[in-house]
């Protein structure tokens, strides 16, 4: 009984997907990310939702949107446990959980003030050296960016 | 090679780097060959720095090839505020190769992603000056007749200076055995690490100097910078801390040489360089052979 009143919090869809607990602080990270600020079917999301395993979570539902899995993993960074439900008829079709790529473009800048990539106009480029602690090597200045000075563009 | 970029060493394999260090060898023997002619290098120094660029200079000149470009920024459309892609882009029109030492970390990468000639990086930033760690590696094997298997000491600066990042990451290929000497706040950083653990190469950390110098076969000497340190006293307390003085290096092995990449302030004392074990004024020449051997392999004429 508890489950269903749960769900209804964020309204059920038709066709598209559903993208579970993500952190409930990083849910518009994931919107941005995703592109689905400039996207024009509906989305429902809720944020600050109970969550059995992390307390407190995050659920985006993207209506009549399939990703790709590269699509989706660009979200790994700001939600590394998110999964990613695709639903056809209101139902369940695929479940997915996200991982994080081992190469990352256009998402984080360089931390590095120095660094060519902010300065010039050009499309940040890095290689996940340490999927654990989230350690970004710089394809052009070759410095590595850690989880806490990671900014997202 | 031929027209391969040479941003970070290891855009270049092991037989790559030795293949550099062979031709080196022959323009040592013969540094006047006119194999250049009719071709136009640019040498863009966004930031001055007069050894390197004259290093490369002398190699094209000795090649007879001609050079345009710049040795600073003042005074070019850099200051006029063009961005780098245009300067690049603009300059490939004129030239068969670019050689460009860039402040900016990573400039130099980026360079050679939108350049149609390829590009040799003489330093960006922080980040590489690959040429520096060629002319390294041909000197100690120079003076060592051999790469593999050597002792070879870092001694100073090991967190910033990029030349001791380049050296030992080139140097993985060689099972060497590193004994890295330095202050607590400049010991070599993990990121460069890495690749010594990946080999399974045996490395020593030490703070003392003395006790390195007998069991190593090359004493690679390096400057500690000032404006690492936010506090001054802090600096002068370091920066006496590793001075080689002559009687230092008499008991030492046969075959030992005392490498620095220059320009030094008082890390090796003047009476050191008398030594027959002092290498570091013929290191820099060769820069030249190496410089000669490169753009030559880039251009396809070796
Ligand atoms: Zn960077």
């Amino acid at each position: 009984m508890s489950k269903k009143i749960k769900e209804l919090k964020v309204s059920a869809i038709e066709n598209g997907t559903v993208i579970d607990h993500i952190p409930a602080n990083a849910v518009f990270q994931v919107i941005k990310i995703l592109k689905l600020d400039k996207f024009e079917n509906m989305i429902l999301f809720g944020t600050n939702l109970e969550s059995k395993k992390y307390g407190s979570k995050g659920i985006v539902k993207v209506s009549n949107k399939f990703f790709k899995p590269e699509e989706v993993n660009r979200i790994a960074l700001v939600a590394p446990h998110a999964s990613m439900i695709e639903i056809k008829d209101f139902r369940v079709a695929r479940k997915t959980i996200v991982e994080i790529p081992n190469e990352i473009t256009g998402i984080v800048k360089c931390f590095n003030p120095n660094c060519i990539t902010n300065h010039e106009q050009i499309i940040q480029k890095f290689t996940v050296v340490d999927k654990e602690d989230l350690r970004l090597k710089c394809h052009y200045c070759e410095k590595i960016t850690v989880k806490n000075n990671m900014t997202f563009l | 090679m031929k027209n391969k970029s040479l941003i970070s060493i290891n855009d270049y394999s092991k037989e790559e780097q030795l293949k550099i260090l062979q031709v080196a060898g022959e323009f040592e023997k013969t540094p006047v060959q006119n194999i250049l002619k009719g071709h136009v290098i640019a040498s863009l120094f966004f930031e001055p720095s007069t050894r390197t660029r004259l290093s490369f200079e002398s190699a094209i000149n000795r090649l007879g090839g001609k050079i345009v470009g710049f040795s600073e920024a003042t005074n070019t459309s850099v200051q006029k505020g063009e961005s780098l892609r245009d300067t690049i882009l603009t300059v490939a029109n004129y030239s068969d190769l670019i050689i460009m030492r860039n402040p900016m970390e990573g400039s130099a990468r980026f360079a050679s992603e939108i350049s149609p000639v390829p590009i040799i990086n003489a330093g960006d930033g922080s980040n590489q000056h690959p040429t520096q760690t060629l002319l390294d590696l041909y000197s100690i094997r120079k003076t060592q007749n051999k790469l593999d298997n050597l002792n070879v000491a870092f001694v100073g600066d090991l967190k910033y200076g990029r030349t001791v990042h380049s050296l030992v990451i080139a140097l993985c290929n060689y099972n060497t055995t590193f004994h890295l000497v330095s202050p607590v706040e400049l010991k070599l950083p993990s990121s460069v690490k890495m690749y010594v653990k990946e080999k399974n190469l045996e490395y020593h950390q030490y703070v003392e100097l003395e006790e390195v110098i007998p069991e190593v076969d090359v004493l690679y000497m390096t400057r500690i910078q000032k404006e690492r340190f936010s506090d001054p006293l802090e600096y002068e307390r370091i920066k006496n801390f590793y001075v080689l003085k002559h009687d230092m290096i008499e008991q030492t092995k046969e075959n030992l040489k005392v490498l620095h990449p220059l320009p030094r302030v008082n890390e090796i004392e003047i009476g050191v360089d008398k030594s027959s074990k002092a290498y570091y004024f013929e290191q820099a020449l060769n820069g030249v052979y190496v410089r000669q051997a490169l753009i030559s392999l880039i251009l396809g004429l070796k």
